[in-house]
């Protein structure tokens, strides 16, 4: 393996790391804040103790997605100086206002929420949970804003004099409509894996006390786990509306600005009109003649492309591969065709997972029942990890199609602005580099693991009472500490 | 000033903000366990007075990273792409800290908690000695190349000079720990800390003079000798208070003397950023300007993403320093070992149904 290979891996593994935890805590947070403000409005102790069990998963998930957070900060420096170098006149700006305008909100008042329940006024405690959600949020929007620079360079020019690329424009950057594109499409798809995540536990709880046959435990299966699970649905469907749209119109602008990774997406080795939607293929794909297709559906990709069903002309792998070739000198254009083929499918087809929640618990939990059926409870579990793989699926997707690249040539753009991952990596020893690699995984996989078991105890412990007279009465003590 | 010298300030100024904040997080850390071995109370009495701040406090790191990314590209690159090795452990340590800080008292079970007190051990000691490093060799210079590369390895790094920056760090942020601690909580524990402060006093006064004596030699300008000065007299005050119980004006000391020191190391960086042993025109400065009859090379970025920076920043930071400074004063009341609640861990495994 040489530095880039080493380089790309240890990027990989860090980014979809960072990225198990992280639409999480973007999704959790303005969940939490609902719940708290349910409880602040409505005054009913089963809001509060719901505020405070997920409030506690939240933060065990905050931990870590902080802890490697602050890795991704420095890696372009550590592993990509040569594309800092570039871009970093352009990309180091959507960073520093990333830190400066988010990770300063949600740390600070993550710190006043966790700490403030007795010392802050109940209004103002509020508004901590919701300063942290804005801020995940907004940090969400910065960093994103940075990456479609990298898919779809806008608001730059090129100096021929220093090789790099020079901001020219904030707003266009910020304004970037494959940023504005992607932005909804990842917000939405953090609440649909934050709705699951509710849902699915919330649901799993409401199974296991109606069928515990203690009168105490079916009440709180109808007044606390019911509701929090119908809520989690809402938000699966709501999200789950918006990740369609947003998606589509992702698709489109994609089909426009990098149609390489559409075509390698589709599986589509030469250019046609009207080409059908292949569903399953079979074959290693990247030589495209080994590719057989099984499954098409006729009328899908013209559709996704343009929002036509007939007359689309869409170019093939090959095709594009001969025309980047005269654009921009010999190299290999493609992306590994195999692996942008099966993310793709496989994030649109996780999200089965969220469906089926959200379908099958509105149909148990219709007219006020609580449902008490053994296989819904595992259900509810079995489809908690679904949207998280969907949502790496896709990274790995928009990431793994924009190879060989890592500043893609925008089409409509100075061509010039472009970068190959070949030309970006540090010019460090592959072996430098890959005891780094291992480092990060190992403390990585330990940290997962942790992450995992204090999930999953504290899932079961279920929410605690809420405070009796006596407790807070004790005003010696403080209400949380570490 | 123009706008690679305001950029050049102001990560300064964000360096000595995250220096002067995690530089008592770093102290805490190291002192819980040496302070607190063996009575579990004191040491979340100890970790408790930077709960709700700490996370705050990282971010300083990462922003003035970001604010380097944007003004300087060519720093950010050559720096962390140079110092790699010296980074990871940084990292490392930061990540392990943050986790265990946040999952300590998860778990109620002494050997959950022995991993996360060496993780937080860990996290502390490591950023301590490394800073110190660091900039030391920043100040000092690395084999620069024409191509902007740092030829220098991780035990390039260490000469005397830097290891001597390292000690630097590590006793001033224990003695600003100290006094920090002091400062947030009552009782024993406070008075414990303040004995500890006396006796790591003269050690720090010895190196961090030291090391500032050098380093104002080697490669400071007339004017910082001021900060050279206002290093000392911040230690000479924070152990007089020490001596008569003024945790404040003991804190305020401390402080002092990292805001001075970092002025003194970015004065004598200034107007490189990271200049270059091998020859002096390789060397990377904050706009490419002649120093000493020699061209240098520009680590900023363009004029108009520093004027957007700019507006960003002037709008921004107050914003930012009002709630954090909120914060320290919603939390602003000493912490007894009384104060502590009693553990709300889940035990280890779980129990059998």
């Amino acid at each position: 393996m040489d530095v880039v290979d080493v380089s790309r891996w240890q990027f990989g593994i860090t980014t979809v790391y960072h990225f198990i935890f992280v639409p999480l805590t973007v999704g959790l947070a303005p969940l939490v804040a609902g719940m708290q403000t349910a409880w602040v409005i409505t005054g009913k102790d089963h809001w509060y103790r719901l505020t405070k069990f997920f409030g506690k998963l939240f933060m065990i998930n905050f931990a870590l997605g902080v802890a490697t957070g602050i890795v991704q900060e420095f890696q372009f420096g550590m592993n990509w100086s040569e594309y800092s170098r570039f871009v970093g006149d352009v990309f180091g700006a959507p960073l520093a206002m990333e830190g400066l305008a988010a990770f300063f909100l949600e740390s600070t008042f993550l710190g006043l929420w966790i700490f403030g329940w007795s010392r802050l006024p109940k209004l103002v405690h509020l508004a901590t949970i919701w300063l942290v959600a804005i801020g995940v949020t907004a940090s969400a929007y910065f960093i994103i804003a940075a990456n479609s620079f990298m898919q779809h360079p806008v608001g730059a020019r090129y100096n021929p004099e220093t090789g790099r690329a020079e901001l020219q424009s904030i707003a266009a950057l910020l304004s970037n409509n494959t940023a504005l594109a992607a932005f909804p499409h990842v917000v939405a798809g953090a609440f649909l894996t934050a709705g699951t995540f509710v849902a699915g536990i919330g649901g799993w709880w409401m199974v296991r006390h109606a069928r515990s046959g203690d009168a105490e435990k079916l009440a709180e299966a109808r007044s606390m786990w019911r509701p929090a699970a119908r809520c989690g649905m809402w938000v699966i469907v709501i999200s789950g509306i918006a990740l369609v749209v947003t998606g589509d119109v992702q698709g489109k602008l994609m089909f426009q600005q990098q149609p390489m990774k559409m075509a390698s997406a589709e599986s589509l080795c030469h250019t046609a009109t009207d080409p059908d939607f292949s569903v399953l293929t079979v074959g290693t794909h990247n030589n495209c003649d080994s590719v057989t297709h099984v499954i098409e559906v006729p009328g899908v990709l013209p559709f996704l492309a343009e929002g036509k069903f007939s007359g689309v002309t869409l170019e093939g792998v090959k095709d594009l591969q001969i025309s980047y070739n005269e654009k921009y000198g010999p190299g290999d254009y493609r992306p590994n065709l195999f692996v942008t083929y099966w993310t793709f499918r496989a994030m649109i087809g996780w999200a089965v997972g969220s469906a089926l929640i959200a379908v099958l618990g509105f149909w148990m939990t219709r007219r006020g029942r609580v449902p008490d059926q053994k296989w819904f409870k595992w259900l509810c579990l079995i489809c908690i990890p679904t949207p998280f793989l969907a949502n790496s699926a896709g990274w790995v997707f928009t990431e793994m199609g924009r190879q060989p690249w890592v500043v893609a040539p925008n089409p409509t753009g100075n061509p010039e602005i472009r970068m190959t991952v070949q030309d970006a990596v540090s010019g460090h020893s592959a072996g430098t580099v890959l005891a780094s690699l291992i480092v990060f995984t190992l403390v990585y996989g330990v940290l997962a693991f942790a992450w995992f078991f204090l999930m999953r105890r504290y899932v079961i412990a279920g929410p605690e009472k809420p405070p009796s007279e006596s407790e807070t009465a004790d005003v010696g003590k403080l209400s949380f500490a570490y | 000033m123009s706008l690679p010298e305001f950029w050049f300030l102001l990560i300064g100024i964000l360096f000595t903000g995250y220096f002067v904040l995690e530089g008592f997080d770093f102290g805490v850390g190291i002192l819980m366990s040496i302070v607190g071995r063996g009575d579990e109370i004191r040491k979340r009495a100890i970790l408790n007075t930077i709960g709700p701040v700490w996370d705050g406090n990282e971010v300083w790191l990462i922003t003035a990273g970001g604010a380097m990314f944007a003004a300087f590209p060519e720093w950010y690159a050559s720096l962390f792409s140079g110092f790699y090795v010296a980074l990871l452990l940084i990292l490392l340590a930061l990540i392990v800290r943050a986790v265990a800080i946040e999952w300590r008292g998860k778990i109620d079970d002494p050997r959950w908690r022995w991993w996360t007190d060496a993780a937080i051990a860990f996290g502390s000691w490591v950023p301590a000695l490394a800073w110190g490093l660091a900039f030391a060799n920043i100040v000092r210079g690395v084999r620069v190349d024409e191509h902007k590369q740092v030829l220098d390895g991780f035990l390039d790094l260490l000469n005397p000079y830097a290891l001597l920056g390292a000690l630097t760090t590590l006793l001033l942020f224990v003695l600003h720990g100290a006094v920090f601690i002091a400062l947030k909580t009552g009782g024993d524990l406070r008075d414990q800390v303040e004995r500890i402060a006396r006796g790591i006093w003269l050690p720090t006064v010895v190196v961090v003079g030291g090391f500032g004596v050098w380093t104002q030699l080697a490669y400071g300008h007339g004017w910082t000798w001021i900060p050279l000065g206002l290093a000392v007299f911040g230690l000479v005050l924070a152990g007089v208070a020490v001596l008569r119980h003024r945790d404040g004006w003991a804190f305020t000391g401390t402080a002092l003397t990292i805001v001075a020191a970092l002025v003194l190391l970015f004065g004598a960086l200034f107007p490189y950023v990271l200049p270059s042993t091998l020859d002096a025109a390789y060397g990377l400065s904050v706009d490419g300007r002649t120093v000493d009859g020699h061209a240098t090379v520009s680590a900023s970025s363009t004029h108009y993403t520093l004027v957007v920076m700019s507006w960003v920043a002037v709008v921004l930071t107050p914003v930012v320093l009002i709630y954090q400074g909120w914060t320290y004063w919603v939390f602003r009341k000493r912490i007894t070992v009384e104060q502590i609640p009693p553990p709300i861990g889940l035990p280890l495994r779980a129990r059998t149904r």
